[in-house]
Formats: structure tokens, sequence, C-alpha cells
């Protein structure tokens, strides 16, 4: 047993087009570093020096993580992880913006 | 080029207009692959603001299951702008994450008269493109 990972379309040109992907890990901190050896570069889609990226919306189960314990939250096999884009903008600049 | 059917067309802006002065926001799903919008989504701004919009993270995980199910993806992506022209901001840029999507900005800064202009958005760049109702 291990956790799926659900890929967004946007990420899967690290997972060789995979729409799902297998990890393991006690966190999801650890999921990811676990992920992101055999994806490089995923983590550094994920998480910034802050914690998770506001870009994206990560799962688990039916949960959003940000509303349980963010990178912190506990995972074990047999959860099914997904993330999306984050569906955001409006009129205002961003403060502290990408560009 | 975005081709819209005239009543998804009319439900974006009603939408808008319904919504104003804060941001509406939504998606039109449609088979994976066809550019084909044929299902009208309105989502929740969770932001409830006249200047920023963000879809509700739980509707949204539910939508984009539903979407998955059913073969379909967000092939237009909506959002209104209440006081300003209906171009994407630098927020809008950064944050666009779907390549494959059309943009549609609504402008609802005119009571009488809507604007309604589409964009690819992909890796920063900002490409208008005409939009055809049909």
């Amino acid at each position: 047993m291990a956790i799926e990972v659900r890929i967004p379309t946007i990420l899967r040109n690290l997972t060789d087009g995979a729409k799902a992907v297998e990890g393991k890990g006690g966190s999801l901190d650890e999921l990811i570093t676990d992920l992101d050896s055999r994806h490089p570069g995923l983590r550094d889609r994920l998480v910034d020096a802050k914690g998770l990226r506001k870009f994206v919306n990560v799962y688990l189960n039916d949960e959003d993580v940000r509303f349980l314990g963010g990178l912190d939250t506990e995972v074990s096999d047999g959860d099914t992880v997904t993330v999306l884009p984050a569906v955001a903008g409006g009129a205002a600049d961003l403060p502290g913006g990408r560009r | 080029m975005l081709t819209i059917e005239r009543a998804l067309y009319d439900k974006i802006v009603a939408h808008a207009r319904a919504d104003h002065p804060d941001e509406a926001c939504g998606i039109v799903a449609g088979p994976v692959g066809s550019d084909q919008p044929t299902r009208f989504i309105a989502m929740t701004n969770a932001e409830r603001s006249p200047t920023f919009y963000r879809f509700d993270s739980m509707e949204q995980l539910r939508v984009w299951r539903e979407m998955d199910d059913n073969d379909e993806e967000p092939v237009v992506i909506y959002h209104s702008h209440t006081a300003t022209e209906a171009y994407p901001s630098r927020t809008d840029i950064s944050y666009a994450s779907e390549p494959n999507a059309h943009y549609v900005l609504v402008s609802t800064r005119d009571p009488e008269a809507e604007e309604f202009r589409s964009f690819r958005i992909v890796d920063g760049e900002v490409t208008e493109e005409e939009v055809r109702v049909v």
C-alpha cells in the first residue's frame, strides 16, 4: 500500500504525463519530499519557504489540508492526496505577487 | 478563437451582473480536447470581494472530480472585473495555470454595456483572441 497522489495537468510534465503517482511518508511534508526524489522539481512547485504555495490546493481525501495541518498533516497508506491549481485572481494587483 | 453559444455567454454576463460590485467567477466545462464549452458552472467567490476572486477550495474539488468522471475539462474560466477593463491583471496572470483554457474577462463597470473578452494565458504571456458567439 502507498499513498496515491493525483497530479493536475499543469504539473504532469514532472511525472512523465502520469495523472497519479504513488509515494510514502508519515506527513504531507515527507510525502512531498519522497515524490520529489522520483519527480525532481515537484516539491518546488508545491512548497516555498513559508509552506504550501498559495497557487495550489492540496487535499487529503476530501479535506483541504489548509484546514488540517498544512505540511504537518499526517498521511498514511491508503490515503489519496489531490493537487489542484488554485483558481484565483482579480482586478487588484497581488501584494508580493510572482511578477 | 473562443466559440461559445449565446445562452452560455448570457449566463456568464448575468452572473457577473448579479454579483456586482463583487467579482463573479466560474467555468464552462466541455469534453476533454473538444475546445467546446458546454456546461455552465457558477462558482462561489470565496473572497466575496470587489477586487479579488478565488474559487472555494472544497467546491472546486467537487466540481473538478465531477469533470474527471465526465471526461470534461474547464474550457472557459471566467471572472468579472467590476470597476476596471476586461483585461487580465497581474494577479490574474500569476495565477493562470490552465494553458488550454480560455480565460474570459467580463467588465461590469458600465451598467448599460458589458465588455466580454477572451484570452489565452500561457507562461505569463497574455494573448487576446476573438470571441465568436453562435
